[in-house]
């Protein structure tokens, strides 16, 4: 399915260019400082980028680039956590509701349709009021627990089809249990939409994540993330633009990186699609 | 012996907005081991719909009627509950689909498919499903079959697919093996190297085959016994080849006259005059008579069930007429 992702030529620069931040997210790290060192208050605070620091330090003398690495840690692990649990919330609720039908489906789907109608950021901020302080492994819940709607309804607009597929009636006619039914014979073959809106899913988390971030609600210092950068540089933005702008590009880079894979697997795996 | 499935009196219903419709109205018919009997009829005639109900696999809202009875040795199958009956498909009765092309899940390989089929009733290791799986691909002569097993169904052509459809309906050494049009979605030529199978793998194994077929073409020298089928009934029943010699029923004359022939002298081919009638609106009594060149009077009533010969039964009123 990569294959075919790859033979795009979107799909072809995404993927060179999300392997290039997931390894630099990975082995950066390991050649750049501690990005909660603030080695020199007085004298190191908001230095231009330069020989010493690539992207400057920021007001509290930080290396913004240490910081810009390790954001992306944090953003692309909080993503693809998140997704991976909607994706899985989704496939269950949408199996249930396809595979059973009738009254389960209809209050499924009605309860979906209702989740559906509140802004995605509403219920998150509601839902993190909870907290003081949320932690890290809450966050990724809470941004799970809210993008599973339209996955379920993919999932189960496959099942429905894939239903009525003959391999399936074979299936039963030849004895397999029902957990056999769904798990090999349906859910497989339910996958690939879900994968495409998964991929499309991380860019709005990382998206969602920073603005969380930035509004004070999401990660919070001392823990690098790309939103929380922003917030800080507000106050430095005209002297020091760089301490914004760095983390800024990651998350635009990031996020166009992310789309453009989504949309060639989308491509690839649609062949309705030219 | 008791015969290996005895079904006496099946009826299938479908609640409709224009009241029940009884697809399948009481069919009657035995099948020994090792012998072949073809249902033979037109589409909607509901001889497929007799081949799901033996393994109870009627779509909703289609329902089995009280009443009807379908034993394997002697067993009820209507009377199973879920777990048993799981284990009576696949096991007992395997089943090969009309359509090859879309009977496989397209995710999986072949081997793979064909060892979930053994796995589902059999406690074997993975590799060793896996073996027989190639073994029973090499049975029903797919060559290079251990290279084979690999494939996906895609990369297979239809006889090929259908042929693995065999070797997953046969994976647990069924008693009976139920095909249902399995040659329509093929060619000719592939036609007959499917039916050359299935007569062999019924010969070396001892099995039973229920044929559903819409052509009489395929049933000659195939079949043991002919069973044709009009409007939800069987209206004749006969040996093979007593059928071909003689057919007696007015609808499978006309079955014949409509079928084209090498010998024939005459140009053109006699179709039936009309269509089947709904299942909402069977006519009373024959229910071919609003068709039937010889209709008679007496044709509004149910006709009797006659024995033309030994073994050859029809239920036209016509028979009795000519014995008078």
């Amino acid at each position: 399915m990569l294959k075919g992702a790859w033979e795009q030529p979107g799909g072809r620069r995404g993927l060179l260019l999300l392997a290039v931040i997931v390894i630099v997210a990975l082995v950066g790290p390991a050649f750049l400082p501690d990005p909660a060192s603030q080695p020199d208050l007085i004298h190191g605070a908001l230095l231009p980028p330069g020989l010493g620091h690539l992207f400057g330090t920021d007001q509290l003398s930080r290396d913004v680039l240490s910081r810009v690495v390790h954001g992306a840690r944090i953003s692309l692990s909080v993503a693809l956590l998140a997704v991976a649990l909607s994706a899985t919330l989704g496939c269950l609720v949408g199996m249930v509701a396809g595979y059973f039908g009738g009254w389960t489906d209809a209050v499924l789907m009605r309860l979906v349709d209702g989740a559906l109608a509140i802004p995605r950021l509403f219920i998150l901020l509601l839902l993190i009021a909870v907290w003081d302080h949320i932690p890290l492994a809450a966050l990724i819940v809470v941004l799970g627990a809210t993008g599973w709607f339209g996955t379920s309804r993919l999932v189960r607009a496959e099942v429905l089809r894939l239903r009525e597929q003959e391999y399936v009636g074979a299936a039963v006619a030849l004895g397999a249990q029902r957990r056999r039914i769904i798990l090999r014979h349906l859910l497989p073959n339910a996958l690939a939409p879900v994968l495409v809106a998964s991929t499309l899913a991380v860019g709005d988390v990382i998206l969602i994540e920073a603005g969380l971030s930035f509004l004070g609600l999401g990660i919070r210092p001392p823990t690098p993330s790309w939103g929380a950068m922003i917030l800080d540089a507000r106050s430095t933005l005209f002297t020091a633009p760089w301490t914004g702008a760095f983390p800024g590009l990651a998350i635009v880079i990031t996020v166009v990186a992310v789309n453009l894979v989504g949309e060639s697997l989308r491509d690839a795996l649609d062949p309705r699609r030219l | 012996m008791s015969p290996l499935l005895e079904v006496t009196g099946l009826r299938v219903t479908f609640p409709t907005a224009a009241g029940p419709a009884r697809a399948v109205d009481g069919i009657s018919f035995t099948l020994d081991r090792g012998k072949t009997l073809a249902l033979v009829g037109e589409s909607g005639c509901g001889k497929s719909l007799t081949a799901l109900s033996l393994l109870r696999l009627v779509p909703p809202p289609g329902v089995i009627e009280a009443g009807s009875s379908i034993r394997l040795d002697g067993k009820d199958l209507l009377a199973l509950d879920p777990e048993p009956l799981r284990q009576v498909r696949g096991k007992r009765i395997g089943m090969v689909f009309q359509d090859p092309m879309t009977s496989l899940n397209p995710v999986f390989t072949v081997g793979d498919q064909i060892a979930e089929g053994i796995r589902a009733h059999e406690k074997v290791s993975r590799r060793e499903a896996w073996a027989r799986a190639v073994a029973l691909l090499q049975e029903v002569g797919i060559p290079d079959p251990v290279t084979r097993s690999w494939s996906y169904p895609h990369q297979m052509s239809g006889g090929m697919r259908q042929r693995v459809m065999i070797a997953i309906a046969l994976s647990c050494r069924p008693d009976l093996l139920v095909a249902d049009e399995p040659t329509t979605a093929l060619d000719v030529t592939v036609q007959a190297q499917i039916l050359e199978l299935l007569d062999r793998l019924r010969d070396e194994r001892g099995m039973a085959v229920l044929l559903i077929t819409h052509d009489l073409g395929i049933v000659a020298g195939r079949a043991d016994r002919v069973a044709v089928m009009y409007a939800g009934r069987i209206v004749e029943e006969a040996p093979t080849t007593a059928l071909f010699r003689h057919p007696t029923h007015p609808y499978t004359q006309g079955l014949f006259a409509s079928m084209p022939r090498l010998s024939a002298t005459r140009d053109r081919l006699v179709p039936i005059k009309g269509n089947v009638p709904p299942a909402t609106a069977w006519p009373p009594g024959c229910r071919f008579h609003p068709r039937c060149p010889s209709a008679m009077p007496e044709c509004v009533t149910d006709p009797p069930l006659l024995a033309v010969e030994s073994e050859h039964t029809m239920s036209c009123w016509l028979g009795t007429t000519i014995r008078k």
